[in-house]
């Protein structure tokens, strides 16, 4: 009971300091949660995460929201995925409402301006880092149908505007086709 | 009853932003400016520039600004579980899904196809976000000589960083945020 008690502590407080530095959309949370729950707790694999992405991706809502209920209930079910919605939406819930009665000489103010541009540049080079990161993972397999959906992917996210969840869809029904076509491969070899 | 309202409001923002923040931002402005009379159009936009410059997700944002607006802090907590109960309802669904069936081989499959386009994606965000950083808007302009030459300095030095010792990204964001007050009051 113990340790279930500090898993909610834990997974509270990771939410928390999380969401807390999740400045610029919600893809900034999926390299500190994956420096977190993957390199730091272990909670989650490599792949796991990435596969969590797509569905925090893939759903309504805010991405940052999304992946903090699919970490939570990994980590410890739907008790578990409250406690990171939580930890998740405090954050800005208090920050907001503490800027919003001055918010007018916040938005103005010069020194909170320079942190701001400053931070963005940062915010730009984690993700660059978690991409290179998960990019050599990819090209590592040595496979070329991965690499030309991750360059098909881009394309048409990048330069054709196209529906996030109509690409997951392709996406998703591509690599069912290639399993299936590898293991009647496997089969006929087996004979 | 503004409860309720604010409520269903921010449910149905909730629901049909799919794709992140800069999905929720067309809904917000039609719930919020055009359906009701809770912002004007100067506050949204400014609501939209506070909810970049925080942290925490747009929608949660602009749900709590947009319900302290309308109805104190009891509006704020309203209008954030209006805009996450979709989430937790729909995703708290998929993660039973996706744990009970992810050892299928084809669900396997599935999520092999998945994986580079979600690197795809991220690399796609992270570029738009270098862009705005360096050129403080979302599109590439036609001349790159106009630069922000302090940010792609913070930028390429935040990278390294990451890269050479594996740093904590929250201590890289903090450094980066200091570095912009130090750099931007020194040039």
């Amino acid at each position: 009971m113990k340790g279930n008690k500090d898993k909610y502590g834990k997974l509270f407080l990771s939410a928390f300091k999380l969401s807390a530095c999740t400045f610029g959309g919600g893809f900034v949370i999926i390299p500190l949660m994956r420096k977190k729950f993957v390199e730091e707790l272990h909670w989650i694999e490599e792949q796991e995460m990435l596969d969590l992405t797509a569905i925090a991706q893939s759903s309504p809502g805010a991405i940052a929201v999304n992946a903090a209920i699919l970490v939570g209930y990994h980590a410890a079910g739907i008790a578990g995925a409250g406690i990171a919605v939580l930890g998740t939406v405090l954050p800005p819930l208090i920050i907001i409402s503490v800027i919003s009665f001055f918010y007018t000489a916040f938005r103005d103010n010069v020194i909170v301006n320079m942190a701001m541009t400053g931070m963005l540049a940062g915010v730009a080079a984690v993700i660059f880092d978690v991409v290179i990161t998960m990019g050599k993972d990819i090209l590592k397999k040595k496979r070329l149908l991965p690499v030309f959906v991750l360059l098909a992917a881009f394309a048409a996210v990048r330069f054709f505007n196209i529906n996030i969840i109509l690409i997951i869809l392709v996406c998703g029904v591509l690599g069912a086709a290639d399993t299936i076509y590898q293991g009647k491969k496997k089969e006929g070899a087996g004979i | 009853m503004i409860y309720l309202e604010l409520f269903w409001s921010f449910v149905q923002i909730g629901l049909f932003s799919i794709g992140g923040g800069y999905a929720a931002m067309p809904l917000i402005q039609y719930q919020a400016v055009d359906l009701h009379p809770w912002l004007t159009m100067t506050q949204f936009a400014d609501i939209m520039t506070i909810a970049e410059m925080t942290p925490g997700p747009v929608a949660v944002n602009s749900a709590t600004f947009v319900g302290i607006q309308v109805a104190g802090i009891p509006g704020a907590v309203v209008a954030t579980v209006g805009c996450i109960l979709p989430s937790c309802v729909i995703v708290t669904l998929l993660a039973y899904l996706y744990y009970r069936f992810r050892g299928l081989t084809i669900v396997q499959g599935v999520l092999a196809g998945l994986r580079p386009a979600v690197v795809a994606m991220i690399a796609s965000a992270g570029i738009s976000l270098a862009i705005l950083s360096f050129y403080g808007q979302r599109a590439l302009p036609e001349s790159l000589g106009g630069i922000n030459k302090i940010s792609l300095v913070i930028f390429a030095a935040g990278l390294f960083i990451l890269r050479k010792w594996k740093a904590n990204p929250i201590y890289v964001m903090a450094g980066a945020g200091l570095a912009g007050v130090l750099l931007y009051s020194i040039f």
